[in-house]
């Protein structure tokens, strides 16, 4: 079956009841901070400008985690150790 | 010829309370499904009598009790969705069977539309719990103490198709797909050898290479025979093997790859034999290793890694593409199967905005990082598991996503209004749409029936035993012509 995603007609939202919902969850893809991807074409190229931008780019990487560190660490769960301790499940399926 | 790969999935998830000293998981399932509310809010019943779990692929019956509620106890266990998905209460855990779909486009965003059914109905359950109690809730398959919950996926196959030829061509692939579809796990349990991390989160959990158990002794491929479609016709594989992702890339690699398998099983384009000397070591030993460089020993004699391995069926899938006309959605699985094991056989690393296992151990090594922890420290442990809260404040994964760090396949706007709206292009079409429309009259549903009870008449079952049909080309017209279930069943008479 050949399926044209291109000229799907545009959903319909029809209310949930939770239109709180959607803010949290509504990080539309525009609104989202872009990462450059790892291992990517520019590696930096070669010598010692080569060597700069890859400083450079080791940098920003160290500087994006650390800015990722702090965001995990404002949400992760405190009492790591009760907390994974406690969460305790019976088998299913 | 293949049949179209018609397909879904089914979710358990982990479920606690927090401080309520009496947390009892059942009931807490049965709280957080009756929470979620739909207008049709009817008191349907799933149709038990279409079901039988215990038959099995290989061709026989296996003695057992089949499990039938009372007829309150179904109704407080089973919400039938306006979207065609199944909410229910499995044992000691809440389960999202999604709506029937075509595509993996369209899989991706079902699924992600039952993770946020679960999240609505989280909230809503807190508002009756007690002071100071709060529910959560986490996609995983695992509490890390030898527990485990499945994450299964079904496709439909042609009955031509031999079990046995299934269970050959399957098996390697079953057991070296995980390197793009696992979902992480920080040590191992189940008596499985100690490790740091580990690729999936089920691997250790499997004990056996084929049978019809999924609770006790795993097996890798499952036997279950039942179709919920023409029996005669069609099978549907029950997959178990599989984790619990987040990641949409990852679903939809993880399903497109599978389904492309099967189409190439029914049409025999499977020509290399890849039989592994010993399944259930090799799908806990390529887990083990996230360098993706462990060879596994093949009955031919060969050593391979999972990765090469799934280059070969990679090479197979392109060469029987190659002589057909693919639809897009297909082309894309092609080129992200192709672009995800030329990185793992570089560095598995590149995919740490692609795949659920890279994604989380990146997290988890720039964590330990910054805080010079080690695998063993309880905070490493909680970030594995709060990767897989439904809390989009909470959960990490959520956390990634907002951050750009999560490579989307579908759109926000897409998922939300699937929790509403069902595929147009299978059965599930009509019983969403039944649903919207005749709601009340609606006495009972299964896969392949819904069953109506109108104007003191007898109860009138319509059958769906082909899930292509009761799409919106099919039934769009039938239910515009059809003011009352009434009319609906007398003009389906017709």
């Amino acid at each position: 079956m050949e399926i044209d995603i291109t000229a799907r007609p545009a959903r319909r939202h029809v209310g949930t009841g939770d239109a709180s919902l959607r803010p949290i969850f509504g990080a539309a893809e525009s609104q989202q901070k872009k990462v450059p991807k790892r291992g990517g074409d520019d590696d930096g190229g070669k010598g010692e400008e080569g060597g700069q931008k890859l400083a450079k780019k080791g940098k920003e990487l160290k500087e994006e985690m650390d800015a990722l560190v702090d965001e995990i660490d404002e949400v992760l769960e405190e009492n790591a150790e009760e907390f994974v301790k406690n969460y305790v499940q019976r088998g299913g399926e | 010829m293949a049949i179209p790969k018609v397909m879904g999935t089914e979710l358990e998830y982990g479920i606690t309370v927090k401080g309520d000293p009496d947390f009892d998981p059942i009931s807490s399932c049965v709280l957080l499904v009756n929470a979620y509310r739909e207008d049709h809010a009817g008191e349907i019943l799933w149709d038990y009598d279409q079901e039988n779990p215990l038959a099995d692929a290989r061709g026989f019956q296996v003695d057992g009790e089949k499990y039938t509620p009372n007829q309150q106890e179904n109704i407080a266990r089973n919400k039938t969705l306006v979207n065609g998905a199944r909410y229910y209460v499995d044992h000691a855990h809440p389960e999202y069977s999604s709506p029937e779909v075509t595509n993996v486009r369209d899989l991706v965003i079902h699924e992600k539309a039952g993770e946020r059914v679960l999240e609505i109905s989280r909230r809503e359950a807190n508002a009756l719990l007690p002071d100071g109690a709060y529910m959560l809730l986490y996609k995983n398959n695992s509490d890390r103490k030898g527990n485990s919950y499945g994450s299964h996926e079904n496709y439909l196959m042609d009955r031509r198709t031999s079990f046995k030829q299934i269970v050959e061509h399957l098996m390697p692939f079953f057991v070296t797909r995980q390197v793009y579809a696992g979902a992480g796990k920080v040590g191992s349990e189940n008596r499985s050898h100690p490790c740091d991390y580990q690729i999936s989160q089920r691997a250790d959990f499997f004990e056996t290479e084929v049978a019809l158990d999924t609770m006790v002794k795993r097996p890798i491929i499952n036997t279950r025979d039942e179709p919920h479609a023409d029996r005669e016709k069609y099978r549907r594989l029950h997959v178990i093997v599989g984790d619990a992702n987040l990641s949409e890339y990852t679903i939809f690699l993880r399903n497109g790859a599978t389904a492309l398998v099967l189409s190439m099983i029914e049409d025999g384009a499977i020509t290399r034999n890849l039989s592994l000397r010993d399944p259930v070591r090799a799908i806990k030993d390529a887990s083990h290793d996230p360098s993706c460089t462990v060879e596994l020993q093949l009955e031919s004699g060969k050593r391979m890694t999972a990765v090469e391995i799934q280059k070969l069926y990679l090479e197979m899938a392109l060469q029987y593409s190659s002589t057909r006309s693919l639809d897009p959605i297909t082309k894309d699985v092609l080129r992200k199967w192709e672009h995800v094991l030329g990185a793992l056989e570089r560095d598995p690393m590149e995919l740490e905005q692609q795949i659920d296992w890279v994604m989380k151990r990146a997290m988890i090594e720039g964590f330990m990082q910054r805080k010079s922890l080690d695998w063993d420290s309880p905070q490493v442990q909680m970030l594995d598991l709060q990767y897989h809260d439904l809390r989009p404040d909470k959960g990490l994964y959520y956390l990634l996503e907002r951050q750009g760090r999560a490579e989307r396949i579908v759109t926000d706007e897409e998922i939300q209004a699937a929790i509403v709206e069902p595929p147009v292009d299978t059965r599930a079409y009509f019983r969403g749409m039944c649903l919207k429309k005749y709601g009340p009259a609606v006495f009972g549903v299964n896969w392949d029936s819904i069953s109506f009870s109108a104007d003191d008449e007898p109860i009138k079952r319509i059958l769906m035993a082909e899930p292509l049909k009761g799409s919106k080309v099919h039934v769009e017209e039938l239910l515009q012509s059809s003011r009352t279930a009434a009319e609906l069943v007398k003009n389906l008479r017709a």
